[in-house]
């Protein structure tokens, strides 16, 4: 191969890197081994974590442990659709775009919205991208946001928002809903858009569509990040005036892989379709009139725009995509409904369970379908270490992220958690609280401390 | 065609899976409820319910299992086939890694599990850090960007902040002409002006284009973001003068990693100058593309950044004297905030980390050195016969990983265009090169054949590029019409974009 290059070693290849820049030194990382010495190696990391094998989960925020069923492995690992890259040359990809396609159906299904995309990174980054988009079709620079919008996804949409240049004003809850009054007289003229979550943060179903009033009053567009496995109970957010309705993909056939890769999805009215970030793959006929996908609207793209793209994504989501169309597809229609109904009693159960223990009461007393929030008369912190050691991940403590709820705890429900556990953790919870107040009386408690979220003086807490 | 010499996969038309559903079938099975079954309304208002499920397939497994088998065979891909496409190093993608991504105590792990309860989630990222922060010659590493055009988004919110810090406003980011498309897009999005640099005689920045571009408003220099090697495969030897000119006027410098590929364990972005660098953990680090994603885009700053870096940061602990801990930084009041939700695309960082273990110090070393001898290979044996006469190398030296071929004479000559020859390869059974990028060659075809590819492969695919060249001389009608043996043939986009149909419409159930 050096003869057909016509130098003497390889090393000849490298002298158009100046000498200085040149490493001159091995790096300093560690030898290569064998794969079954990685693999010992990645095993033992692994096992110093608490999974949901390990242990009972009842956290969401956000992502959630749900049964994805034996089919989404076996089809998202073939070769196929593991290994291509993105579908540009669309004769030989019509395996992924058509997965695509389907995607896009389902999705907008779900959302009530005509126009999906093929999928985003995750779900607080695709309410950023909303921004942007809104930015664009109304040419204004403000945002109101509800409270019940994830924590990630409002710090995200700050984040993105000091870049593209829009205020960021927060509307705050009342009832574990949005206060509705205070959104009305918040939302103005030179706002954007309103952004609003439902199921919110805290697990409540909001009334979009009259929380909605003010955007559409005001000419701003409504956005609404949603949990997708509600929508097959929920009232769609196209049918509530959404224009926008987006949200983290994981329940739908994704495992929690401590947080990522998932996916985004983001879809819209048709009247934003030239506005879409991201991929979107359209139906089409080949040159001897054969159907046909191909990434449609590429005009709108980082690829060909350059700067004046929609937005910058490239690579996204597509494997996770596919892995979400096949755990519809195996849910079903009926299966997917009837998934909604299971997690709405469940949760109703386990909300009423909680709440008839001593020392727990509910935040909240608004509509929920899988996840819930209380209050524990007693450190949060200290209970969930308490229910860790008896097996339970008992939920997310609010306190960090709401300072205003510091005694609060999110409680998520999936198909996988029982009655049985739902029993176990009422117990796990009464018991934790009651020691807790027995070791700490409320006097010795100390206030509670926004900046770190916790009451201070915190118990110094062990490895 | 006639139907007499279509292939089977063409013969059969694509049927979506909503067209196959019938009302009443299904895979799942659910588990009890186990609780009252309250009716809904009772438990949520009646006007917040939806009246009719959304119309998702009525199908039973095993017909969903023929689906998406029929359909993944409609798709090429990287096991089945060389794939040189440019700036995208299809290397081959080791199953061990998919096979440590997937364990319970990975795959099972709660983003929001409390941080001493998932230490080894932790170490792992803690330790991909390190390694990175190797690799590019930079001692920060934030892993919370999702791809690589994330992480421009973030390095360029980084810069802003850190100008900000300083109490600066800069509005221009300078790019050279042959960027990634991201690169400018990821500009605007971060409310920059992009500025395009000329590339010189050699493919590198024109020095004096750049000295200019500066001189025009040098307090307004935000930033210069750079590929080295740049798209057309070279390394910019004036890289030094270059970061100095940037540093000199105020400005960071950002380096794409799209090509770290070429140069790992040989030179390092941070040795160059550059303060931001962003990794695809998905091209140089094996995670597997999917047909789209996912990847992920960490960064890599230096001492001067890296107060701004995304929260939260993987942070290692000593407390008293007790063995390490490791943790979740938010504490970190010059932030500029979260770029996405939870930690990052943790599945990646374990397939990427079993990589960096699996190669080890010299193993990375050595994948770029032949990854720059199979590209250097391969631009020899297309130089000679038909291929050097109508598609010659763009600029024409020793190359990194890539190059780029320019298909002016084949148009010119043959009248087939740089599409033509592509579309004729997929019935030889290659993925084409990238084609028409980067933008300042006519006719591009961009061409990375990777590490992982033998000799035979490359022979092969240069075998095949004469042939078709050959054929071409005698009836380019046959590239032009290309290709024949794939599930479909050329399909026309303009319909798909003039009249887009993007979803299955579903008026009517499917009968």
């Amino acid at each position: 191969m050096l003869a057909a290059i016509g130098v003497d070693s390889v090393e000849a290849l490298f002298e158009q890197i100046p000498e200085p820049l040149r490493l001159g030194r091995p790096l300093q990382l560690p030898d290569g081994m064998s794969e079954a010495e990685v693999y010992e190696r990645l095993a033992a990391l692994a096992a110093r974590n608490a999974d949901a094998e390990a242990e009972v989960c009842f956290v969401g925020a956000g992502m959630y442990d749900h049964y994805v069923p034996a089919i989404v492995d076996a089809i998202v690992s073939r070769s196929e659709f593991l290994t291509p890259y993105t579908p540009y040359q669309p004769e030989i990809s019509q395996g992924g775009l058509q997965v695509m396609f389907e995607f896009q159906t389902a999705m907008s299904e779900l959302t009530g919205l005509p126009v999906s995309n093929a999928g985003l990174y995750e779900g607080p980054s695709s309410v950023a991208s909303a921004g942007y988009l809104a930015i664009g079709a109304t040419k204004r620079r403000r945002f109101v946001v509800s409270r019940g919008l994830h924590p990630h996804s409002r710090e995200t949409l700050r984040t993105y928002s000091v870049g593209y240049g829009a205020e960021v004003v927060e509307v705050g809850l009342e009832g574990g809903l949005t206060d509705a009054a205070a959104l009305a007289a918040t939302v103005d003229d030179e706002t954007a858009a309103v952004f609003l979550q439902s199921p919110n943060f805290l697990g409540g179903v909001e009334d979009v569509e009259a929380l909605g009033a003010a955007a559409r009053q005001h000419g701003a567009l409504l956005v609404v990040a949603c949990d997708p496995m509600t929508l097959g109970i929920l009232k769609p957010p196209g049918e509530q005036g959404a224009d926008i309705a987006l949200g983290e993909g994981q329940p739908l056939g994704n495992r929690l892989d401590f947080g990522g890769p998932s996916f985004g999805f983001f879809c819209a009215t048709e009247e934003q379709i030239r506005r879409m970030p991201g991929r979107i793959a359209g139906e089409t006929e080949d040159v001897d009139g054969r159907r046909g996908f191909v990434l449609a609207l590429q005009t709108r793209e980082q690829h060909i725009r350059r700067e004046k793209a929609t937005n910058n994504i490239c690579t996204a989501q597509a494997l996770n995509a596919l892995g979400a169309m096949v755990h519809l597809a195996w849910l079903g229609r009926q299966g997917f409904r009837e998934l909604g109904e299971l997690l709405a009693r469940r949760t109703a159960y386990a909300r009423e369970r909680l709440a008839a223990v001593e020392g727990v009461e509910l935040l909240h007393d608004a509509p929920v379908v899988r996840e819930f929030a209380v209050r524990l008369d007693a450190p949060v912190d200290a209970v969930l270490e308490r229910c860790a050691e008896a097996g339970i991940a008992a939920g997310y403590a609010l306190g960090a992220d709401y300072p205003e709820y510091a005694d609060g705890l999110l409680v998520a429900l999936t198909e996988r958690r029982t009655r049985a556990q739902i029993d176990a953790l009422a117990e796990a919870l009464g018991t934790a609280v009651a020691a807790e107040r027995d070791a700490f009386p409320a006097a010795d408690r100390g206030d509670f401390d926004p900046d770190s979220g916790h009451n201070a003086p915190r118990r110094e807490r062990v490895a | 065609m006639s139907a007499l010499t279509e292939t089977p996969m063409q013969r059969e038309r694509a049927t979506t899976i909503y067209e196959k559903s019938k009302p009443g079938r299904r895979a799942a099975a659910l588990p009890e409820a186990e609780v009252p079954e309250a009716p809904l309304e009772e438990l949520i208002p009646a006007q917040l319910l939806r009246e009719e499920p959304p119309r998702l397939p009525e199908i039973a497994e095993p017909e969903i299992v023929r689906h998406y088998n029929r359909l993944s065979r409609r798709n090429f891909d990287l096991d089945s086939g060389f794939y040189p496409l440019g700036s995208c190093t299809m290397k081959h993608n080791p199953r061990l890694n998919e096979r440590v991504a997937a364990l319970p105590g990975h795959a099972r792990l709660h983003p929001a599990q409390d941080p001493l309860r998932a230490q080894g989630a932790l170490e792992l990222m803690w330790l991909l850090q390190g390694s990175l922060a190797e690799i590019c010659g930079l001692p920060h590493v934030s892993l919370q960007p999702s791809a690589g055009s994330h992480g421009e988004l973030a390095g360029l919110l980084l810069t802003r902040a850190y100008h900000a810090d300083r109490d600066e406003t800069r509005s221009r980011v300078l790019a050279p002409d042959t960027s990634h498309g991201t690169n400018p897009a990821s500009v605007t999005m971060a409310g920059y002006e992009v500025i395009k640099v000329a590339t010189n005689e050699r493919g590198g920045v024109e020095i004096d284009d750049l000295r200019a571009k500066i001189e025009e408003a040098p307090d307004q220099v935000a930033c210069l973001m750079l590929t080295n090697p740049n798209t057309l495969g070279l390394f910019d030897e004036n890289i030094e003068e270059i970061a100095a000119l940037i540093h000199a006027a105020g400005g960071t410098l950002y380096y794409d990693g799209a090509n770290l590929n070429a140069v790992m364990g040989q030179s390092r972005p941070g040795d160059m100058g550059f303060d931001i660098v962003h990794v695809n953990l998905h091209k140089s680090f094996s995670q597997p593309h999917g047909g789209g994603g996912p990847g992920a885009g960490p960064i890599a700053v230096s001492d001067r950044i890296e107060p701004f870096l995304p929260r939260p940061q993987v942070v290692r602990r000593e407390p008293n004297g007790r063995g390490p801990v490791f943790d979740l930084d938010h504490e970190r009041p010059k932030s500029i905030g979260r770029l996405r939700g939870f930690q990052g695309n943790f599945g990646v960082f374990v397939r990427s980390y079993a990589y960096i273990l699996s190669l080890g110090a010299d193993g990375l070393a050595e994948a770029s050195e032949t990854a720059v001898l199979n590209a250097n290979y391969l631009k020899a044996r297309l130089a000679e016969g038909r291929a050097g006469k109508y598609a010659p190398v763009a600029f024409d030296r020793h190359c990194m990983h890539e190059f780029v071929l320019s298909g002016k004479p084949m148009k010119r000559e043959l009248g087939l265009a740089t599409l033509d020859l592509a579309k004729r390869l997929l019935d030889f059974g290659f993925h084409p090169p990238t084609v028409y990028f980067p933008l300042l060659v006519d006719e591009a075809l961009m061409v990375e054949p990777t590490e992982t590819e033998t000799k035979e492969s490359l022979d092969a695919f240069a075998d095949a590029v004469e042939q078709i060249l050959a054929e071409a001389e005698s009836d380019p009608e046959i590239a032009k019409q290309a290709p024949y043996t794939t599930p479909v043939r050329r399909l026309d986009e303009v319909k798909a974009t003039r009249q887009p149909r993007v979803r299955q419409p579903l008026d009517v159930d499917a009968a």
